[in-house]
């Protein structure tokens, strides 16, 4: 009886929960389909009006290839760099190796808002106009923590025979690097990257104070916000949520295959 | 290893150069550059004052205190939000690792936490789809009878407060969860041979074992809640500013970068004394 009790409590509090945490992404999508002027109740019929108002939508558009450029570069440069730092820092151990790795995470402790402050006012003074390119820049600041944490993570003892074994049959430095580490790192770099993606994909604050003419998907979508409540944002917004889930669905199966391996 | 390390060090060596680089040139320089500003006074647009404490004068006892008043809501606020994620997502956490099967544990906390990853922006004006006066509540309301008129949840701190509460369950669900996963159950088990009651199991052996998992989520929470501009800016309406709004402010309308700069200045303070509090709870815990 009292085993019966207590799972009939797990169960309320999981639907609770689900119905609390879903509650805003189903009326989001739901009224993304209105076929009516509001995002609101009632519901009058399924359309897909708004989604095709949305691509035809050119700001819309170009913000979206704005974004897409942005995230996938600057996730790049991101990964890339994560990469090679955590690859020096696992592959040498100093006593300098803490002190990197301190600077190298202290970014992820600082709000947005304050680095996209920081980026704007010395790019000011150095004279670099707002642009999409100071944007990316300040999206490789923030996830280059993430990229290289999730390197270092995984850089272990059991790659190092491995490379020692490419060094003694004649592989240069190199060649290891590229040939036998860089594959053998492949699903952690793909999920760094996934992973940088849909962050820089979603920022806001920093992308909003350093662009100007040619933005990104989330400063138009701030903008739209301004003129109220329309099934066009819904649309957007459902939109940007399914690129999300995609590309995070690519970063968990990559992390647990690696996991399985 | 050292042989290995002695035969290549040039590429170990230069390895992490340039991330370093990149971090010293658009984080480290930034910060810096900013910490200098916020002691200079520029009065239209010309430099009138360097290693002045003008600012922070201005932010502590000038307009009428509205920036002090900016401070204690984004403080409040972000406490409030902090204890309340904690007290939804621990039942949640709770239920996930002990009350379901393990095969579906992984799966059931993915799909919770799926909302986590809509456009921070997106996931705020989902919330004023909810909440305002044509809303989702207002009209449920009014067809079960319970209302009369449209009535209008959004434009206030507890609408504030619920964007964010929303987002951070979910982080923290994620990080209690993950320790109390971690628990080994013979413990508990113990626990209950040796004749404690459940009650007795979970505030003695349970709670005390997750609280590092819980100050790590409420640490993240506090430090990401105080200084979000968006969700405050569409959820929260005029009538009170949070500290970041009130920096947006600053840079938007008077770009008065100094003012803004000491303001941020006192927000990293702000964050730095929750981290040397946590800490030093983290480490209580720990004996």
């Amino acid at each position: 009886m009292r085993l019966r009790g207590s799972t009939l409590a797990s169960a309320l509090v999981l639907i609770a929960a689900a119905i609390f945490i879903f509650l805003p992404v189903v009326v989001l999508v739901q009224f993304s389909f209105q076929d009516g002027l509001v995002p609101v109740p009632p519901f009058k019929g399924f359309s897909l009006r708004w989604y095709h108002k949305v691509l035809e939508d050119r700001r819309l558009v170009k913000a979206l290839w704005n974004s897409v450029a942005v995230a996938s570069l600057s996730s790049l440069i991101a990964t890339v760099l994560g990469f090679l730092a955590a690859y020096g820092l696992a592959r040498r151990r100093t006593g300098w190796n803490r002190a990197v790795e301190l600077l190298l995470m202290a970014p992820i402790t600082v709000s947005y808002l304050i680095i996209g402050m920081g980026l704007l006012m010395t790019f000011t003074m150095a004279g670099v106009p707002k642009s999409l390119l100071a944007v990316g820049i300040g999206h490789v600041v923030i996830n280059l923590p993430l990229a290289f944490a999730i390197c270092y993570a995984q850089l272990g003892e059991h790659q190092v025979a491995i490379e020692r074994a490419a060094e003694d049959l004649g592989a240069s430095p190199l060649q290891t690097l590229l040939l036998i580490t860089v594959p053998m790192m492949a699903p952690s770099l793909a999920a760094a990257f996934a992973l940088s993606v849909t962050l820089s994909w979603d920022e806001f604050v920093i992308a909003f104070l350093l662009s100007r003419f040619d933005v990104t998907l989330p400063v138009v979508i701030w903008s739209m916000l301004r003129s109220g409540l329309s099934p066009e944002l819904n649309a957007v917004g459902t939109l940007v949520f399914a690129v999300s889930v995609l590309l995070l669905l690519v970063a968990e199966l990559l992390t647990s295959r690696r996991r399985s391996s | 290893m050292s042989a290995a390390d002695k035969t290549r060090p040039r590429l170990f060596v230069w390895a992490p150069a340039p991330a370093l680089l990149w971090t010293a040139l658009f984080f480290v320089l930034p910060l810096l550059a900013m910490a200098v500003t916020s002691l200079t006074r520029r009065e239209h647009g010309e430099t009138v004052a360097f290693w002045t404490l003008a600012n922070y004068r201005t932010f502590f006892t000038e307009g009428s205190g509205v920036f002090v008043a900016a401070l204690w809501n984004s403080i409040e606020v972000t406490l409030i939000v902090t204890v309340v994620s904690v007290l939804v997502a621990y039942p949640i956490a709770y239920v996930l690792a002990y009350r379901v099967p393990a095969r579906w544990q992984r799966m059931l906390l993915v799909l919770l936490v799926l909302p986590f990853w809509t456009s921070y922006v997106i996931r705020s004006y989902s919330w004023l789809l909810v909440l305002s006066e044509k809303g989702v509540i207002s009209a449920g309301l009014q067809s079960l009878g319970l209302a009369s008129g449209p009535i209008g949840f959004g434009n206030n701190r507890g609408a504030t407060v619920l964007g964010f509460v929303h987002f951070f369950t979910m982080l923290l669900t994620l990080t209690i969860y993950a320790n109390l996963a971690q628990i080994r159950e013979s413990y508990r088990r113990a626990a209950a041979d040796l004749g404690a009651s459940p009650v007795q199991v979970f505030t003695r052996i349970t709670l005390p074992l997750s609280l590092p998992g819980v100050a790590v989520g409420a640490f993240l929470t506090f430090v990401l809640a105080i200084g979000d501009y968006v969700t405050p800016q569409i959820l929260g309406g005029s009538k009170e500013l949070l500290l970041p709004q009130a920096i947006m402010l600053q840079v938007g309308r008077t770009a008065d970068f100094p003012l803004a700069s000491a303001m941020s200045m006192v927000l990293m303070a702000v964050v730095t004394i929750a981290y040397l509090l946590f800490a030093r709870h983290l480490k209580m815990d720990r004996l």
